[in-house]
């Protein structure tokens, strides 16, 4: 009796693991990590106890992996790069260990508990790379002395580092992205009291992620008068019939969509389905890479996001090329990088390191702690030099950081797809702070007060 | 009326659709007894070695009949593995152990398709028309607007249920399927095989959730998500009735045009998104009458 | 050898009815105890509490709660993440709704709200049976989804729509560092083990198990399936929503709706099929099993020094896990408490088999 079971047993586990192995080479699916002698110096052991650790919370995998695996693709290549090419940052080189979420909060978290004591010093900063994952993270950050990086996502009050000294939305936040979207729609209706009796609609996905921006739209519709009609769409996003034929019946002016994932392209076929113009669909950032578009095909044409960074190649990517891609070095396909989130993610990969060198400026050339990352991190100064040496020009902006502003700068642009890429099709639009300014106060100073915390961390 | 007439167009053909995922589980538990919560898993599995194989063989004569053959071929196999593997040792188990073996099912083939053939989004295109197109103009005011895709879906939905049907009654493996449906022993008394059966009931369901999934797939992309299709297809299931195909089709009609129904008329006062649990709660008023499902075969408990 | 019964005469009916009537088993949970309460305090890490043994605790606590219904009374339920759902946000909602309670007794309150909608969901499994129930228990599932994202009331107007709380704080102690938690939610356990074991084998738990075996049969002889079925419902989702309220407040202490959604449901069914229906340790060893084969799974290779991708890792762990689970079902259809049971025999007849 018990043979036969163990025979069942494994009936059901060798397929398993040929399936499993054979895999790897058999298309070109697979990320391995190529040869070992190769991988020398690239690929730092998160034991050594010379090296940064950087803990990586990535989904290659579930619902949100077509999005998910060119940001960690980006992220990881860029932090191999400054091994390999700079052999670490001022000779310290960078360990890191990849965890799988899934684009779930519960598994953030436990990924967060896991790297974060890994390393000699420590996780030197996370970027949790989900809105809902930065919330629960944003808890237990200050107790364990890790600082966050949550790069266009997360938080939007948490730019206040009075109240959040370990959060860093650089690059914008929710309410930054929403505000420069709808100076958009006023700059090219002539003006922001042109959008009076205007119909805005939201389409957004029913997470932490999607209902961020309601605060900011909703103020801004009492302030110019324009009609905001918000539409939530269910995880994962692929039901959205009826979303779009409430936007058939309500034919509003014009559409953000809020969306990740899957979301994006079916909102965009939706959208094709009910004869809405694509060209007055407004993409949030993460709503506006390849992946959104692709599926859609043709019916892309016309559709605009605001961008952090668009797609495109420059020195840095030539770079990660020739050290490690020529090499067999490369966490992705080839043809993956200079996309626009895989570019986001060399940009935010980018900030980290930098954040690391400017710790390393005041604490000295050695693996260094959340702690003190976190004040490189507040007095990140990137000029124009720093990401001409990067070689990042013209993909990254100048920025510096405060106690009081964890944000950096609220500016960006918007890129349209034109059927085969991404293009910028306006200028830089910055968003108004004074109307963000008091909103984050208030929103920080009812945080504070819910949790008993001070306010006033920039005054020590 | 005309936009009446248009949410209620979108959602009866959104209802066949989930009566083309419903039927795979229909079939399975017509034929074994098994409440197969891998249907999703199927569909998304199917639909992405078919995409994908059209990738690899895209430079000879005929890549979708070639990619449609293997991918038929691959299901085949999956039926028999599933039989093998999964069926056979748990045979006479209670139905909660089926049903969980075949959550195990899904797990694995979403992990199987996905190592196989990689989780990125993948377009597939096998020309079905899109766009939208107006009809009824001459009966409301501006027409009615339907999307082609969404139109050509509903025609190959109906056509695959029609066949099913004529499949279930007129054919001799038809026969033999409900004769096995309706008393395992007294079918595998009179010499139908069982384990044949149910190889050609997966295999049967697994080409359901092909068409399925590429129905779906080409509307929006081969990605994990199709897999969670299954659970909007769970509300047609215990509104038809587990055992009626055609409780299938009448039930996607009534859970896809309700939910519509609901999500455009009584979405906004609620704050909207609410087709989900709409759909589950329309089902489950329906059995509050009819425990069984519309068309479900009603089971006398004796002492 | 070990477990032998000989010489344990029983002269009372007390003692025939005691919780563990032989002594070996006493011994055994005196150990378990034992480990609980002094070992694993001593020698855990701070991870080891965080991310295995708090959760472990706290799913075993749901997981048993389940049990009582889907074993011992028969219903399946897919509904367990809603049930828990209602008891986070339920206990979010006195405390903060009603600052001067004892978070304890907001917990229970918690727990209570859990079971007033469990019997109101309860109500159609008088009429719906199999596996109608269960797809029936999604609506649950996904109104609860829908209605904490929806309704800003239960959120307390977050605009995000996720809850942070702070550490709760009991007569003075706060319970912030992992180890506290951990004696939180170990207490929780062994008192609801203790009810839960005692309503099983009482008068409530009968008529549960004769409702499960056959509800016409358990009618005939007196049983009201109206009582067994909803009373079934009721203590379960008190279990499983105080279970919530720990999740979210102890484990999580942030939250949003997503956390209680339907792949909770899922593994906590999971837990209760692979630990064994109608089984309290069962419960406990589903919830430990199904918790940890992800992580283990996920660090295997690490562990190997085998390279390979995550994402590879995740899809392998996908594989295993769903290959484990039809294993199982396959070889011991009674989940590992039969297992344990099993063990136990042997353990009584070694080293002589016979």
């Amino acid at each position: 009796m018990n043979h036969s079971l163990l025979f069942r047993a494994l009936l059901i586990c060798v397929p398993l693991a040929i399936g499993g192995c054979g895999q790897d080479s058999g298309t070109d699916t697979g990320t391995s990590t190529g040869n070992q002698s190769n991988a020398e110096g690239v690929i730092v052991d998160v034991s050594d106890p010379n090296a940064q650790f950087v803990p990586v919370l990535s989904y290659r995998t579930g619902a949100y992996a077509p999005n998910g695996t060119p940001v960690a693709n980006g992220f990881t290549d860029y932090l191999k790069l400054i091994n390999a090419r700079d052999g670490g940052i001022n000779g310290v080189k960078i360990s890191f260990e990849e965890c799988e979420t899934g684009y779930s909060t519960s598994r953030s978290i436990e990924c967060y508990e896991r790297l974060k004591g890994q390393g000699p010093t420590g996780a030197a900063v996370f970027n949790p790379m989900s809105t809902g994952a930065t919330f629960a993270i944003t808890e237990k950050a200050p107790v364990d002395k890790i600082p966050l990086i949550t790069m266009g996502y997360g938080r939007s009050e948490s730019r206040n580092g009075g109240v959040f000294p370990w959060n860093f939305p650089i690059y914008g936040t929710y309410w930054t992205a929403a505000d420069i979207l709808i100076t958009h729609l006023g700059n090219i209706n002539g003006g922001l009291n042109n959008l009076k009796g205007k119909k805005i609609a939201l389409v957004y996905h029913d997470s932490p992620f999607g209902k961020e921006p309601i605060p900011l739209l909703e103020k801004r519709a009492s302030m110019l008068g324009f009609e905001l009609l918000s539409i939530p769409v269910t995880h994962p996003g692929v039901e959205q019939k009826s979303a779009w034929t409430m936007i058939r019946k309500e034919q509003p002016d014009y559409v953000l969509l809020w969306g990740w994932g899957v979301m994006n392209s079916t909102a965009i076929k939706e959208a094709t389905g009910v004869r809405y113009p694509r060209d007055q669909m407004y993409g949030i950032w993460w709503a506006g890479s390849e992946p959104d578009v692709r599926p859609a095909a043709a019916d892309a044409v016309g559709y605009q996001a605001i961008s952090m960074v668009s797609s495109g190649q420059a020195q840095v990517h030539k770079d990660i090329l020739s050290y490690l891609y020529d090499k067999g070095l490369g966490s992705g396909e080839r043809e993956g990088v200079g996309e626009v989130l895989y570019n986001v993610a060399i940009i935010n990969a980018a900030l980290v390191v930098e954040s690391i060198r400017t710790a390393q400026s005041k604490y000295g050339d050695k693996p260094l702690t959340g702690e003190e990352v976190r004040w490189g991190i507040e007095n990140l100064d990137i000029t124009e030099e720093t990401i001409e040496k990067l070689g990042l020009t013209g993909y990254m902006y100048p920025l510096s950081l405060s106690c009081s502003d964890h944000e950096g700068k609220r500016a960006a642009r918007l890129h349209r797809w034109n059927g085969e890429s991404w293009e910028y099709s306006t200028d830089w639009i910055t968003a108004d702070d004074s109307v963000i300014q008091p909103m984050v106060r208030s929103a920080s100073d009812t945080y504070a007060k819910e949790a008993g915390i001070p306010t006033n961390a920039c005054d020590s | 009326m005309g936009f009446f007439v248009e949410v209620l167009i979108s959602g009866l053909m959104a209802g066949v659709l989930y009566s083309l995922v419903a039927l795979g589980f229909v079939l399975i538990f017509k034929a074994s007894g098994v409440f197969n919560f891998a249907q999703g898993a199927m569909v998304l599995f199917a639909a992405l070695t078919f995409v994908r194989l059209l990738d690899i063989l895209k430079d000879t004569f005929a890549p979708i009949t070639l990619a449609l053959i293997i991918t038929i071929a691959m299901m085949i196999m999956l039926a028999i593995a599933i039989e093998r593997l999964v069926l056979r040792p748990l045979v006479n188990q209670p139905g909660i152990s089926l049903f969980m073996a075949t959550l195990g099912v899904a797990y694995f083939l979403d992990g199987f398709g996905q190592t196989l053939w990689g989780s990125d989004i993948y377009t597939l295109d096998i020309g079905i028309p899109k766009g939208s197109i107006f009809i009824f103009e001459s009966i409301f005011e501006g027409g009615v607007l339907v999307a082609k895709e969404d139109l050509v879906a509903t025609v190959i939905a109906g056509v695959l249920v029609v066949t099913l049907a004529i499949f279930f009654q007129k054919t001799r493996i038809g026969r033999a399927l409900r004769a096995v449906a309706d008393d395992h022993q007294a079918a595998q008394s009179i010499g139908i095989p069982l384990n044949y059966i149910w190889v050609i009931v997966w295999t049967v369901a697994g080409l359901v959730a092909l068409v399925a999934g590429v129905i779906w797939g080409s509307k929006l992309g081969v990605q994990f998500s199709l897999s969670l299709i299954a659970l909007k297809a769970l509300p047609v299931l215990i509104l038809g009735g587990f055992e009626s195909v055609l409780g299938a089709v009448i039930g996607g009609l009534i859970i896809g045009s309700g939910e519509k129904l609901a999500e455009i008329y009584l979405g906004p006062y609620v704050g909207g998104g609410i087709e989900y649990w709409f759909a589950y709660m329309l089902a489950l008023g329906f059995l509050m009458f009819r425990p069984q499902g519309l068309f479900g075969e009603v089971h006398i408990d004796r002492v | 050898m070990f477990y032998r019964e000989a010489g344990q005469f029983k002269t009372s009916y007390k003692a025939d009815q005691a919780v563990f009537p032989i002594f070996q088993d006493k011994i055994f949970v005196a150990i378990w105890l034992f480990i609980g309460f002094v070992v694993v305090p001593m020698l855990a890490s701070e991870y080891m509490f965080r991310a295995i043994f708090i959760p472990v605790i706290i799913m075993a606590l749901a997981a048993i709660g389940l049990n009582l219904l889907v074993g011992y009374c028969g219903q399946v339920s897919l509904g367990s993440g809603a049930f828990m759902a209602v008891g986070a946000y339920a206990a979010y909602n006195f405390m903060i709704r009603v600052p001067e309670l004892n978070p304890l007794i907001c917990f229970l309150l918690g727990g209570l709200s859990a079971t007033v909608v469990g019997v109101i969901f309860g109500i159609p499994s008088l009429r719906i049976k199999g596996f109608y129930l269960a797809v029936a228990t999604l609506a649950l599932q996904f109104f609860t989804d829908w209605t904490f994202s929806r309704i800003d009331w239960f959120t307390n107007y977050t605009p995000s729509g996720s809850i942070a709380v702070q550490p709760i704080e009991v007569l003075g102690v706060v319970f912030d560092s992992p180890i506290r938690k951990y004696f939180l939610c170990l207490v929780f356990l062994v008192i609801f083990t203790i009810i839960g074991k005692n309503i099983v084998r009482g008068r409530i738990g009968r008529a549960w198990m004769a409702t499960r075996d056959m509800d016409v049969a358990a009618e005939i002889i007196g049983i009201r399936p109206v009582y067994a079925k909803l009373s079934a419902f009721a203590v379960s989702s008190f279990f499983i929503g105080v279970a919530g309220a720990l999740w979210a407040f102890v484990h999580l202490g942030s939250w949003e709706p997503l956390a209680f959604d339907i792949n909770l449901s899922f593994s906590i069914l999971f837990m209760v099929i692979i630990g064994g229906l109608g089984s309290i340790v069962g419960g406990m060893l589903g919830a430990a099993f199904i918790t940890l084969l992800p992580l283990f799974l996920n660090q295997l290779p690490v562990w190997l020094g085998i390279n390979i991708s995550t994402a590879m890792i995740s899809h392998l762990e996908f594989m295993i896990f769903g290959a484990l689970i039809i294993f199982f079902l396959a070889v011991e259809p009674l989940g590992l408490a039969r297992i344990w049971q099993i063990t136990k025999e042997k353990l009584r007849l070694w080293p002589f088999p016979h």
